[in-house]
């Protein structure tokens, strides 16, 4: 059974070892943990999951695993009566009560009202995030055990709250497949500069100067050299970017691995006058981008990536945003963001076939001065040999 | 269950009076603990991963070996070091010493805990610091607990395998081989009711309203957008203890949070723009309430 975890766990492309599932195995053998599914949970996830970025698909994984064997016999089309009975579970005494008195009809009122809150609460937010295939909404939209995630049951449910809490989501930079060819294109965007502690001998410096030490060794050190170039980040998210999701992360990844100093905001169709860094909590923490345009000199390479698909009244209008109300038009962000990084690009996602049919790609690529790129390599490698000149 | 385990099993960490240690935290030290193998923390700065080695060691009875990363730390230091230079030197003003090389072999922490007497704990603090192949030159001795030192050609080898504790600020990714041996956890930042109960082990005398007072105020400064530095616990500590020096009442801390900049905000945001960045609030929210 083990075994079929340790898959599962591969299949939701969580990067486990054999190593690693040698080492669970062992834990469990020496009785390290009290045999609950809560300390199962931790211990798998201590021994199996080596980054916090990956803490969220290990939690929907494993929620799904512990569902797959809850529900191990009805698999597709669960009968109602089924559900009815499972939902039935997890009603308070008093609930039940009252349907003994009211019967049927109270019964399947209670039953769609708890559906409801169970659907609230699983779009809710849900829209920003996405990892590829696995789409959050999955699992057709409810389930029978979302009832009893819903209403409070036993006590040793308690963990299904940590799973499904999902608290770390943002875009996933681990997307290792495919990610090669873009660090490759990415490596063409090099700063050297040798900064930093002094490390490296440097050994005419050392031969000179230990002859002008009368052949008493004198050591002479220069700091390594590396790749010093400094990359803003701006990412369109949700709405018609959840097409690109898996791209946009190869992409990212790409990035994060190859750029050391990479800074990365977010923002909706255009960006106005407050950008965000986490998803999660975009609404509680923004960023005035009057700051950002000040925090960083113009050493600063921009990347913008989105796919520049909107209403053409989100550039030019001033109130056009789709989310608020926006005083200045996106236009005008656009230029202060391109006159404070004269090096910057726009990558779009959006196949280059389609892009002259969209009146807002247009706009905005005539704002970049053409300097738009597909996300391909070819596109990649046109971009960052304008961003190194 | 740790008062019924007899002393032949390994002993369990099960959180001291000055660290409280949340369960899923406690599982993986003891996994580390009882597999041998390193365990990875990592967490906001100021969560206290090198203070969860300290008081592992503490709780267990072992000694604590520490090893503090830098950004010019190799791997080998944490063996032995060859001091060439200085035999050289000696060698020049001819020292006798210099014939034995061993004079100029200097020990690491590692080496020193493979000797020691008895099992120890080792934290290797901030591996992140260091350039991005150390983890890798660190693997087989980790594994095996052993290694060769070439210039005297002895083996070094652990007596009793250490508890080895190593914390990461997730400035650099680590390599897959690395991680691939050890327990890994991440210490996310405190809720509500797990920061009282920190705050309740460090200042049992706190009265009840001041320390309402200061949480919410402090929570209320994490939630504020744009600031460079977020007070961690550590600094939410630094900040009672000031406020219990001076004898602050829940009061004072409410009224001064009312006005967006915390009493004796200096304790809580260690960074002069964040700073500034409050006081420009404050004017703005200020002129608010005015209106």
């Amino acid at each position: 059974m083990l075994i079929d975890f340790f898959y599962h766990l591969r299949d939701h492309r969580l990067p486990v070892s054999v190593q690693e599932y040698l080492t669970l195995v062992d834990g469990l053998r020496r009785g390290l943990m009290a045999p609950t599914l809560d300390d199962f949970y931790f211990l798998a996830r201590a021994a199996l999951v080596k980054d916090e970025s990956l803490y969220d698909r290990y939690d929907r994984a494993f929620a799904a695993y512990y569902k797959g064997i809850e529900a191990a016999l009805p698999a597709q089309d669960v009968p109602l009566d089924w559900l009815i009975k499972e939902f039935e579970k997890s009603l308070t005494p008093e609930e039940k009560a009252a349907i003994r008195k009211h019967g049927w009809d109270k019964l399947m009122e209670l039953f769609k009202q708890r559906l409801d809150e169970q659907k609230e609460r699983h779009a809710g937010g849900s829209k920003w995030i996405g990892t590829g295939g696995t789409s959050p909404f999955g699992n057709g939209g409810y389930h029978p055990e979302g009832i009893r995630v819903g209403g409070e049951s036993a006590g040793n449910r308690t963990a299904v709250k940590v799973w499904d809490m999902r608290q770390f989501r943002d875009y996933d930079d681990q997307v290792e497949l495919g990610t090669r060819n873009f660090k490759v294109a990415l490596r063409r965007l090099r700063r050297f500069a040798r900064e930093g502690a002094d490390q490296e001998l440097d050994l005419d410096d050392t031969i000179a100067s230990t002859a002008r030490n009368a052949g008493y060794l004198d050591l002479r050190l220069v700091p390594q050299r590396h790749n010093s170039v400094k990359v803003l980040m701006l990412l369109d998210v949700g709405g018609s970017m959840d097409d690109h999701i898996g791209r946009v992360e190869e992409l990212f990844s790409a990035a994060r691995s190859e750029f050391r100093n990479l800074e990365v905001f977010y923002f909706h169709n255009c960006p106005y006058e407050s950008l965000w860094q986490s998803n999660r909590r975009r609404h509680g923490e923004r960023f005035d981008t009057w700051d950002i345009l000040r925090r960083y000199n113009a050493d600063w390479r921009l990347i913008i990536v989105g796919d520049a698909t909107m209403s053409p009244y989100e550039i030019l209008q001033p109130g056009g945003s789709v989310e608020h109300y926006n005083k200045e038009p996106g236009a005008l962000w656009m230029r202060r963001l391109l006159d404070a990084w004269p090096k910057s690009v726009w990558l779009n996602p959006e196949p280059t076939a389609s892009w002259r049919y969209r009146q807002s790609i247009a706009l905005l690529r005539d704002i970049m001065q053409e300097r738009m790129y597909p996300v391909t390599v070819a596109g990649l490698e046109q971009a960052m040999r304008w961003l190194s000149k | 269950m740790s008062a019924t385990s007899s002393p032949a099993q390994p002993a369990r960490f099960e959180g001291t009076d000055r660290y409280v240690a949340t369960d899923d935290l406690k599982l993986a030290v003891n996994a580390a603990l009882t597999l041998q193998r390193p365990l990875l923390i990592k967490g906001e700065p100021g969560t206290g991963k090198t203070m969860l080695a300290e008081e592992v060691a503490r709780a267990l009875g072992r000694p604590l070996l520490q090893w503090h990363i830098k950004s010019t730390t190799k791997a080998q230091q944490g063996l032995y070091e060859y001091d060439a230079v200085s035999r050289l030197r000696d060698s020049q003003l001819g020292d006798e010493k210099v014939r034995d090389i061993r004079n100029y072999i200097v020990q690491g922490t590692l080496w020193q805990a493979f000797e020691a007497e008895q099992p120890v704990v080792v934290l290797i603090d901030e591996i992140d610091k260091a350039d991005i192949e150390f983890p890798n030159d660190l693997l087989r001795e980790l594994d095996r607990m052993e290694f060769h030192v070439y210039e005297t050609r002895q083996t070094v080898a652990a007596r009793h395998r250490p508890l080895v504790i190593i914390t990461s600020n997730n400035e650099k990714d680590l390599p897959d081989a690395f991680l691939r041996r050890c327990f890994f956890h991440y210490i996310r930042f405190p809720d509500r009711d797990t920061m009282r109960d920190i705050v309740a082990v460090h200042f049992p005398q706190l009265k009840q309203d001041v320390l309402r007072a200061a949480l919410d105020t402090f929570f209320a400064l994490r939630d504020a957008p744009g600031l460079k530095k977020k007070p961690s616990t550590s600094e939410l500590l630094d900040w009672l203890r000031l406020l219990l020096a001076e004898d602050a009442t829940a009061a004072q801390i409410d009224a001064h949070a009312a006005t967006a900049v915390p009493l004796m905000a200096g304790a809580l945001l260690k960074n002069e723009q964040d700073l500034h960045l409050l006081e420009r609030l404050a004017a703005m929210t200020g002129g608010g309430q005015r209106r």
